[in-house]
């Protein structure tokens, strides 16, 4: 079967973030997240932060809304349970908090490690209070973000939207 | 390895911690869990105090977070050993950041103090300060006596950071101090009173 063509939804997704005037981007990094990472490092307002684990990016999101700010965490799909106690913390204190997961172990993964977490996701992230937009189509993934961000840092809420891994793509470090 | 004993030493938690906020003016302070909260609650329930209370391996990344968003202002974490060990990949990731206008202090009295006083990798041979200053932070400290302490204010408090000081203290914790416990009502007044916005 032959790869989908990318299309580059990650331009539409930092508009929307810039939007949201999110101004702290923290990130484990992803293939799917290159796009994101290098305009979020590029840009002149955001502060990028590199994580050595997820659990870092719900801690420092939580002191940026204490501080005043908005922020975003990019993480991979197995990233997601790095961080199920810390989600505790923004739980108790309703910080919102906005979450762009890429995801793995599913659509056609190829590495078997992958899969446990991946199949997981969803719902050790419901079973935290985290409400889950999933988008599989990517023409749909910036105005899924839009919704998600409206609902974290206007609704208050832990808001996680699953980037399936039939968009990012099959994963092939051989070429 | 063979566990180095703490009776030596002689510095009590409290009163350090009472010390260090004396001379905070302004600054924002978030606590560790457990024994950091009743220390700092009992020096003041000041408005910019964000007691992290059921959380471990979380304060000091919750503290950069802020020092990001309030570049003007110093935040203070006041936590202890346990609490940071449980996140020690955060010294790393605040030595690559450098953020100047934050201050770590690690109340290390060598045990999780509330579950039993079980030994915390500190007092068996891992050195946080060796930690942080090989993670990059500006200035680190190692303080035991009170005239260590009284030198190191100007650092914790105005010099440049990012900053960490390891406090040796007794293991004995002094009475607990009940912070307000609710996480949506601390956080909306410590956001209030740092931002000068209503939350």
């Amino acid at each position: 079967m032959a790869r989908k063509k990318k299309t580059d939804w990650s331009k539409d997704v930092f508009k929307v973030l810039k939007k949201a005037d999110v101004q702290q981007i923290a990130y484990v990094p992803d293939a799917g997240h290159t796009s994101l990472i290098k305009m979020a490092i590029a840009d002149n307002v955001i502060k990028p932060v590199s994580l050595t684990s997820e659990q870092e990016g719900v801690a420092v999101l939580s002191g940026a809304w204490l501080g005043g700010e908005a922020g975003a965490l990019l993480m991979q799909s197995s990233g997601v349970g790095n961080v199920i106690n810390m989600l505790g913390m923004a739980n108790e204190c309703r910080f919102p908090l906005l979450m762009l997961v890429t995801m793995r172990g599913e659509w056609g993964e190829f590495n078997p490690w992958q899969v446990p977490m991946g199949q997981a996701t969803e719902g050790v992230l419901e079973a935290s209070g985290v409400i889950v937009h999933r988008v599989d189509e990517p023409s749909e993934i910036a105005e899924t973000v839009e919704a998600a961000a409206k609902l974290a840092f206007e609704g208050g809420r832990m808001v996680a939207v699953l980037i399936g891994q039939r968009v990012v793509g099959f994963k092939d470090w051989t070429k | 390895m063979a566990t180095k004993s703490n009776t030596k030493y002689t510095l009590q938690r409290r009163k350090v911690v009472h010390r260090i906020l004396e001379g905070r003016g302004d600054a924002a302070v978030v606590t560790g869990i457990g024994n950091a909260v009743h220390d700092v609650a009992s020096a003041n329930d000041d408005p910019k105090n964000m007691y992290l209370a059921g959380i471990m391996g979380g304060a000091a990344m919750v503290a950069f977070g802020v020092a990001l968003a309030q570049p003007k202002r110093r935040i203070l974490v006041i936590t202890g050993d346990g609490e940071l060990l449980a996140g020690i990949g955060s010294l790393a990731t605040i030595g690559v950041e450098q953020p100047k206008n934050l201050s770590i202090i690690v109340i290390d009295n060598q045990a999780y103090g509330a579950t039993g006083n079980q030994h915390t990798h500190t007092g068996r041979g891992v050195d946080l300060v060796g930690i942080a200053a090989a993670s990059g932070f500006k200035k680190t400290a190692l303080i035991t006596t009170n005239a260590e302490l009284q030198a190191e204010l100007p650092r914790i408090h105005n010099k440049p950071g990012p900053y960490l000081a390891v406090v040796k203290v007794m293991s004995k914790s002094s009475a607990r101090i009940d912070a307000p416990k609710d996480g949506t009502y601390v956080s909306r007044r410590f956001r209030a009173a740092v931002t000068g916005e209503s939350a």
